[in-house]
């Protein structure tokens, strides 16, 4: 029995390590996707750039606009002089947002007036407009209840502020959204290496028809599929490796949860993967449509439906049924508590029954496929 | 001592009958032709005796084990190969063999005194770290035959394993098939070419999925071919052909290359009178056209079987 299953094994090792493309796609695609989305996929906003037209230019407006400079948030990158070149630098998008500062903004101020500034923000991309909306909102609060301090003082009455919100964030204390897609990321670059390299190594073998001569072999399709997930199971377990050890040294990523739980947890999600390329195989042809199969299936499903960027809470109610069919949701969720939370097997043990039963029913589905398959 | 029993198996595709009601029996060390057309049967019949499909009606027993009931134990006594040689390329010699003997449950030093048999009968002795892609055909199909048997299969079945082979290889191919029916394996195998029928101890044939004949060679050559055979050998084999194939004295014209074979309608002795004066009417019509050249041969298989599938339509 288990000789079988070795021997296949060991012979798919050989032909990994033999063949160029493969060793490419295992050693290289995964550093490199993450490093590429880690660095792209982040949505705090940072150094948003500002024009700004002082048209009052006192000491006053000047405070404002260098506690506007002194936030990490924004950098004033432009002083404008015109209303003609508000327009420019928008549109050209030189600048992300815009302040005009009105005449008389100190007199006004000093003479306890409502003055309004008026800001011009680039709404093409909704979320990042929105947070920068938040940001100079703050930031504006902040400086009105500074010069009403001191206004207040001067006169000689004590300031209270009776309200005060004192925040924690708990797991992921700096908000950094990098730490928060990282899971997501590690789940995209597992599933879409496993999921082709199966279904490709296992379609080769159709095209070869070398797989007729396993087929009229004593060896069971169960062993078959065992023998040929084997290696790619240790492989990803490598690739896993390496794509958090990377994670660490770029983004800081650290595990608070137990390594064992991580092991266990990954080997649950490979597994669940590489039984999906299996089953990919009974249903592809060639290497070619194997390839565009496997990549629809693992890749978008992941982007879409995981909550690796978007939040499942937040989709309507058909679409949150619909994700389910990813396992790449569910290894996301463990994969954030082991990573960021630090929380125990028994908060994310469904999880892992999940991506068994998953495993198993496409194992399971997959060998009944090949047994019936006929020789041609 | 029987090695397999065809009884009266039938497989259908749907209305499409591909295996009609065939029956027949392979003895212990035979080396057994499976021979037919293409789209004949030959293939849906060797997977069934193979145990990788069900037959519909009728059931064979394969080495004891019955096809229909234990497909898994006929698959542990059966070898197979087809002339897709199917070896992996990208692996050497022995990494093939390591493949093969494992599959078949083969380890340690018995995997490793059956992989130096197979190198040996291959012609690869200390060759075993070649990429199997850099191998020439011959070769290749040697290998390929040496992992089939390599774990003493009882029966190994050859599907057209000369397949796009030089007649050199094919004939090595073929002194190595009967060095393993010596060994008292069961060859079962399957051809187009039917000069390598001849190697075969006995025949069948099967034709749009019925066994028309079976027997040896030359029990075939009897039964079927009662009369005499002629070969013309011209230039223009077409228009002889057409000359010929409307006399009375002539039941059947084949073209064999630049030859043609005449079976007449009755048996002649060699120099009776009848046979010369039909041997000079056929000199003097193709005179025209061509200097013809006549001898009387034994008839081939070829002969039976282009006879015999005539006689059919």
């Amino acid at each position: 029995m288990f000789t079988r299953i070795i021997s296949i094994s060991v012979k798919e090792f050989r032909q990994i390590f033999r063949d160029k493309r493969s060793l490419l796609i295992i050693f290289l695609l995964p550093v490199s996707l993450l490093a590429l989305f880690g660095y792209a996929i982040s949505i705090d906003v940072e150094n948003i750039k500002l024009g700004v037209f002082d048209k009052d230019n006192s000491e006053t407006s000047r405070k404002y606009l260098s506690s506007l400079d002194a936030s990490a948030y924004f950098t004033i990158t432009d002083h404008i002089r015109n209303d003609n070149e508000v327009n420019e630098l928008l549109n050209n998008g030189k600048i992300y947002a815009a302040i005009v500062i009105p005449d008389n903004f100190e007199k006004e101020i000093q003479s306890d007036k409502n003055v309004m500034i008026q800001y011009i923000v680039d709404g093409v991309d909704a979320s990042t407009a929105g947070i920068v909306q938040n940001y100079l909102l703050a930031v504006t609060y902040q400086f009105n209840s500074k010069i009403v301090t001191e206004e207040l003082s001067r006169k000689g009455i004590k300031s209270v502020t009776p309200l005060n919100a004192e925040m924690q964030f708990w797991y992921n204390k700096d908000l950094d959204s990098t730490l928060f897609f990282i899971p997501g990321l590690i789940a995209m670059i597992l599933i879409i290496i496993t999921v082709i390299l199966t279904s490709i190594s296992l379609v080769r073998e159709k095209e070869f028809s070398t797989i007729e001569q396993i087929r009229i072999s004593p060896v069971s399709s169960l062993q078959l599929i065992l023998g040929k997930i084997t290696p790619y199971l240790i492989l990803s377990l490598f690739i896993a490796a390496s794509i958090l050890l990377m994670g660490g040294i770029l983004f800081g990523v650290e595990v608070k949860g137990s390594y064992m739980d991580l092991f266990i947890g990954t080997v649950c999600y490979l597994l669940a993967t590489l039984s999906m390329g299996v089953f990919i195989s009974t249903i592809a042809e060639s290497q070619q449509v194997a390839f565009q199969i496997s990549q629809l299936i693992s890749q978008l499903p992941t982007i879409i439906f995981s909550g690796f960027i978007f939040p499942i809470e937040s989709m309507p109610y058909f679409i949150q049924l619909l994700s389910n069919i990813t396992p790449s949701k569910y290894f996301i969720i463990i994969l954030r508590n082991i990573l960021i939370k630090g929380t125990e097997l028994s908060v994310y043990i469904d999880q892992i029954y999940f991506l068994l039963i998953f495993s198993a029913i496409f194992i399971f589905i997959s060998a009944i496929r090949i047994k019936r398959e006929q020789m041609t | 001592m029987k090695s397999i029993e065809v009884k009266n198996l039938t497989k259908k595709f749907g209305d499409f009958i591909s295996v009609n009601d065939i029956s027949f029996d392979v003895y212990k060390g035979e080396i057994f032709g499976f021979l037919g057309a293409n789209g004949a049967g030959k293939s849906t019949t060797i997977k069934m005796l193979c145990g990788i499909l069900e037959p519909t009606s009728g059931d064979a027993l394969v080495s004891g084990f019955s096809i229909d009931k234990d497909p898994e134990n006929v698959k542990k006594n059966i070898g197979y190969m087809s002339q897709k040689f199917s070896l992996y390329g990208d692996l050497t010699v022995n990494e093939n063999l390591n493949f093969f003997g494992g599959i078949y449950g083969l380890e340690g030093s018995i995997l490793e005194k059956r992989k130096d048999w197979a190198l040996n009968i291959s012609g690869l002795e200390n060759k075993g770290n070649i990429l199997t892609s850099t191998l020439s055909v011959g070769f290749k199909q040697r290998l390929a035959l040496g992992a089939a048997v390599m774990h003493e299969p009882k029966i190994v079945f050859l599907d057209e394993p000369t397949g796009g082979v030089d007649p050199v290889s094919r004939r090595k191919f073929w002194d190595l098939i009967h060095e393993i029916s010596d060994k008292g394996m069961t060859v079962f195998v399957t051809t187009h070419y039917l000069d390598e029928a001849e190697f075969c101890n006995r025949i069948i044939l099967i034709n749009a999925g019925k066994l028309i004949a079976s027997g040896s060679p030359a029990e075939l050559k009897e039964e079927f071919i009662e009369s005499t055979v002629l070969e013309i050998i011209c230039d223009d084999t077409i228009a002889v052909t057409e000359l010929l194939s409307d006399e009375d004295y002539s039941q059947n014209v084949s073209v064999f290359g630049n030859s043609i074979h005449l079976i007449l309608k009755k048996k002649y002795s060699e120099n009776s009178e009848e046979l010369d004066i039909i041997k000079r009417s056929i000199s003097e019509k193709t005179g025209k056209q061509d200097k013809v050249k006549i001898n009387t041969i034994l008839p081939s298989l070829e002969d039976v079987f282009l006879n015999l599938l005539e006689r059919r339509e």
